[in-house]
């Protein structure tokens, strides 16, 4: 028995610590100087994954889209206790927006395929559209869970899910597969484990494995790739060619959604006005906030 | 997102420079693991990466789970209710979270699920848990005991015992201490008796033990009856089951995350720890040097912490239109606090390399008599490295203990009425660093450890050595200041042994030993700014500060200042 979970993850800027040097000044973000990290709703989903393979069996699969050094959040995924990791890179991937991003993931997905689950966390911090897993779910043609709080049971191909809705809860319950989206306080991510971090920290992608033949004629890649494979620590790497997707429909070209103009926007108070905690005061101020057109 | 290892650049620092080549290869003896655990290490390099990737993992935990759980553990504290001890709830997660992270046997064998580190980077961790929360060092430092029985256990009590400590389900407590045995730990009392199958029992009490809820203890009894010394006692493991009944916890006045109990023993089922009788004299002295080494981490950590608070108060607090850190007389005792911690921890992981390596030596000789090589050469290496760390550890933990009560005062001072509140960690830290000078070993009885080596001048062949090295540029003038302290040390030798005084030797000794002390560390400070342009200042710092020192004790000693000694009844009615 057992289930295969597969987690979609990625790697996002540290937007929680921003310093000084880090926005430009027309207001946009110098990527290069934000230190990256594993999106945090994305580390619960990998828990809950790993607890239904805790308490039922099963592998759990990490795959990120992504740039090359996408691989860090992999390798965490493996010391947390993933069983497998995929890194879905190419440059013909680079500016996709969701609709792009879903339609490589929907497809790596079936080429990995047998899966009970796919988790996601509810957004990443960068775009913060929370787009991607529904749009994945769409494409696989499953069934979707948003904002899940709790699996509430688990039993053979059903799932209750306890799921936040504005001012409360749902309780629903799906077939398998499905995909499912969690919130950040679902669970507590368990942290690295020790003998994990010191057995994959070696772990390579096959970008990472040719660079490393790069300029050493002694290296061949295919015996590398092969050494690390025995050793267990090779990262799975798939390419736009390796996935045989229409180039049409990845990065660039694959997007709709085009950014028009990105505006910072500084809030500045020039001065302040005292009003009285009277029904007068309270009178005025709305008037004064349906002038402005905050009210009304 | 604060880690405490990687953004601490001193202890990267210290990290990058250790010398733990020959405690590696002992340690993982030929990387011969590598085959069955897919962790071990297939090298040296790959060794310290795995060290550092770990240590990242601990500073990781350390500054972002267990630290913001470290004021309401102290608020809470550990409690006490119908004869069972429980954790404050910080204090539960904070271990099942290290636990999860498979932190709590890293200087356990592998074959018993543990990582299999030195004790250098074991120390590493608890600093930084130590900087975190010094009340959960008590229970994460407690790994020492697993080693104990590691290395001295039979292997049914190893297998037993040990896969428990390193996947963390057990806690353990060595219970020594007894209410007429404390410092002198040769009146211990508690009896360890035989039934008539030769099976051991434990009754008596104990007192002050360090989380006595434990699972496992290690006992020091006396299975000699009509002994009274160390000769008469052993060591022995039992489990704290409903034999050992917990009679009260007590009520401190810091590290209250930390249960300390009283102990009573009812024919308590035990077994016996290696040989009888060698108790006290070989097993206590091993656990309860790491021990000290262990206090000395703490120490360091609680230190860390008081500097970091008080610094971030002086560039917050504005007074007189400043912040006060621009004030000369507040950054100066900043500088203070950072050159004292800088030198504190050169000290602290000389001590630990120099335990790591007599540690293996051992292990090495006990091979070799097993092998039927010839044991001369590690003899000799036993033998030096021995008389290293009987100098050293309690040095180490001296110096570092008083420090972290002088940092926590000073942070607390620099942060002025504001400090005495409870809303500012400060006033925990200088609570919790009270008792480091205190426990395993009073400072008083670290001085009179240490005092032997720093009479006969046990480090003097590496000071000639280092005397004679090139330094670059100007630093020879912070070696001649260097050299005029070895001058001032022996002229209060000399001083001692002309005056044939015990008493006044008595006392005179910590003067010695803080001299003898401060020279070492003056060294290690100048090889260390010999290649580190920013440790010039930390050299400069502390070398002209401790020739100061020096010249105050020589005068005390000089100027007869104890000899009122002899008048004490007189002064004291």
């Amino acid at each position: 028995m057992g289930y295969h979970s597969i987690v979609l993850v990625k790697q996002v800027p540290d937007t929680a610590n921003i310093s000084g040097q880090v926005m430009k000044e027309d207001g946009t973000v110098n990527r290069a100087l934000l230190p990256a990290i594993f999106n945090h709703e994305d580390r619960v989903a990998l828990e809950i994954a790993l607890q239904i393979q805790d308490n039922f069996g099963g592998t759990v699969s990490a795959i990120t889209m992504g740039p090359p050094r996408a691989s860090d959040v992999l390798r965490e995924c493996l010391f947390m206790g993933a069983d497998n990791a995929y890194l879905i890179s190419d440059r013909k991937f680079a500016g996709a927006d969701t609709l792009a991003t879903s339609y490589v993931l929907s497809e790596a997905i079936k080429k990995i395929g047998n899966y009970d689950f796919i988790f996601a966390g509810r957004q990443a911090i960068d775009g913060d559209t929370a787009q991607v897993g529904p749009q994945t779910a769409e494409k696989l043609g499953i069934p979707q869970i948003t904002y899940a709080q709790e699996i509430i049971s688990l039993k053979e191909n059903h799932a209750v899910i306890k799921k936040k809705i504005e001012g409360g809860y749902e309780i629903l319950e799906t077939a398998l597969p499905c995909l499912i989206t969690v919130l950040k306080d679902a669970v507590f991510p368990r942290p690295y484990k020790a003998k994990r971090v010191m057995t994959y920290k070696n772990a390579k992608t096959l970008i990472e494995l040719e660079k490393l033949t790069e300029g050493n004629s002694l290296l061949y890649i295919d015996q590398l790739k092969y050494e690390y494979i025995s050793k267990h620590i090779y990262i799975n790497t798939l390419t736009m060619d390796d996935l045989k997707l229409d180039s049409e429909r990845c990065g660039v070209a694959g997007s709709p959604t085009k950014v028009h103009k990105i505006e910072s926007v500084v809030l500045k108070g020039n001065k302040h006005e005292n009003i009285e905690p009277t029904k007068q005061g309270i009178g005025n101020l709305i008037d004064k906030l349906m002038e402005d057109h905050i009210f009304g | 997102m604060p880690n405490f290892f990687t953004e601490n650049s001193d202890l990267l620092y210290q990290f990058d420079r250790l010398d733990l080549k020959e405690v590696v290869e002992l340690t993982e003896s030929g990387y011969n693991q590598s085959e069955k655990y897919s962790f071990a290490p297939v090298n040296y390099e790959d060794a310290i990466q795995n060290y550092k990737k770990i240590l990242e993992v601990v500073g990781d935990i350390s500054g972002n789970f267990i630290a913001p759980r470290a004021a309401s553990v102290d608020e809470i504290g550990a409690s006490f209710e119908n004869g069972k001890v429980t954790y404050a709830k910080g204090t539960k997660e904070s271990i099942d979270l290290l636990s999860k992270a498979e932190l709590m046997g890293m200087i356990l064998p592998r074959e018993y699920g543990g990582l299999n580190f030195p004790t250098t980077i074991y120390m590493m961790a608890v600093e930084m848990i130590s900087r975190a929360d010094a009340s959960l060092m008590n229970i994460f430092g407690l790994q020492d005991i697993g080693k104990t029985i590691a290395q001295f256990a039979d292997d049914n009590l190893k297998t037993e015992y040990l896969p428990h400590f390193a996947s963390g389900k057990f806690t353990g407590a060595m219970a020594l201490t007894e209410p007429d045995a404390g410092s002198d730990l040769q009146a211990v009392k508690l009896s360890a008796y035989q039934d008539e199958s030769g099976n051991w029992f434990l009754r008596g009490v104990k007192r002050f033990i360090t989380n006595g809820n434990g699972d496992v203890l290690l006992v020091l009894a006396r299975t000699e009856p009509g002994t009274k010394d160390a000769r008469g006692l052993s060591m022995f493991a039992c489990y704290g089951d409903e034999t050992v009944k917990v009679r009260r916890i007590e009520h401190k006045l810091g590290i209250h995350g930390s249960p300390t109990c009283e102990l009573q023993f009812n024919d308590t089922p035990a077994k016996l720890v290696g040989q009888r009788r060698f108790g006290l004299l070989k097993y206590v002295i091993y656990l309860m040097n790491r021990a000290r080494v262990g206090i000395g981490a703490q120490s360091l950590g609680i230190s860390q912490a008081a500097y970091e608070e008080a610094l971030k108060y002086a560039k917050a607090r504005e007074q007189f239109d400043k912040p006060i850190v621009q004030l000369p007389v507040i950054s100066n005792m900043l500088i203070e606090m950072k050159i004292n911690i800088e030198a504190s921890r050169s000290l602290f992981y000389q001590t630990c390399v120099w335990l790591d390596k007599k540690e293996r030596y051992e292990d090495e000789a006990d091979k070799f008599r097993s092998e039927k090589k010839s044991l001369a050469e590690i003899n000799e290496k036993i033998k030096e490295a021995s008389k290293i760390t009987a100098f050293l550890t309690p040095l180490t933990k001296l110096l570092l203990s008083e420090s972290a009560n002088k940092i926590t005062y000073d942070a607390l001072q620099i942060h002025g009425g504001t400090g005495y509140m409870k809303e500012f960690n400060i006033e925990r830290l200088f609570r919790d660093a009270r008792i480091t000078n205190i426990y395993e070993g009073t400072s008083q009885m670290q001085v009179v450890a240490a005092s032997g080596g720093a009479i006969n001048d046990i480090l003097a062949d590496y000071f000639n050595a280092w005397d004679k090295k090139e330094y670059k540029g100007n630093l020879s003038y912070l070696l001649a200041h260097i050299q005029e302290m070895r001058n001032i040390y022996y002229d209060c030798l000399k001083y001692l042994k002309d005056k044939k005084d015990k008493s006044f030797h008595e006392i005179a000794s910590k003067d010695i030993v803080e001299i003898y002390g401060s020279i070492y560390i003056s060294y290690l400070l100048l090889a260390e700014a010999d290649t580190d342009n920013r440790k010039i200042f930390t050299a400069r710092r502390f070398i002209l500060d401790s020739l100061a020192k020096a010249l105050k004790n020589q005068e005390t000693i000089k100027l007869e200042l104890y000899t009122d000694i002899l008048h004490a009844d007189t002064i004291l009615k």
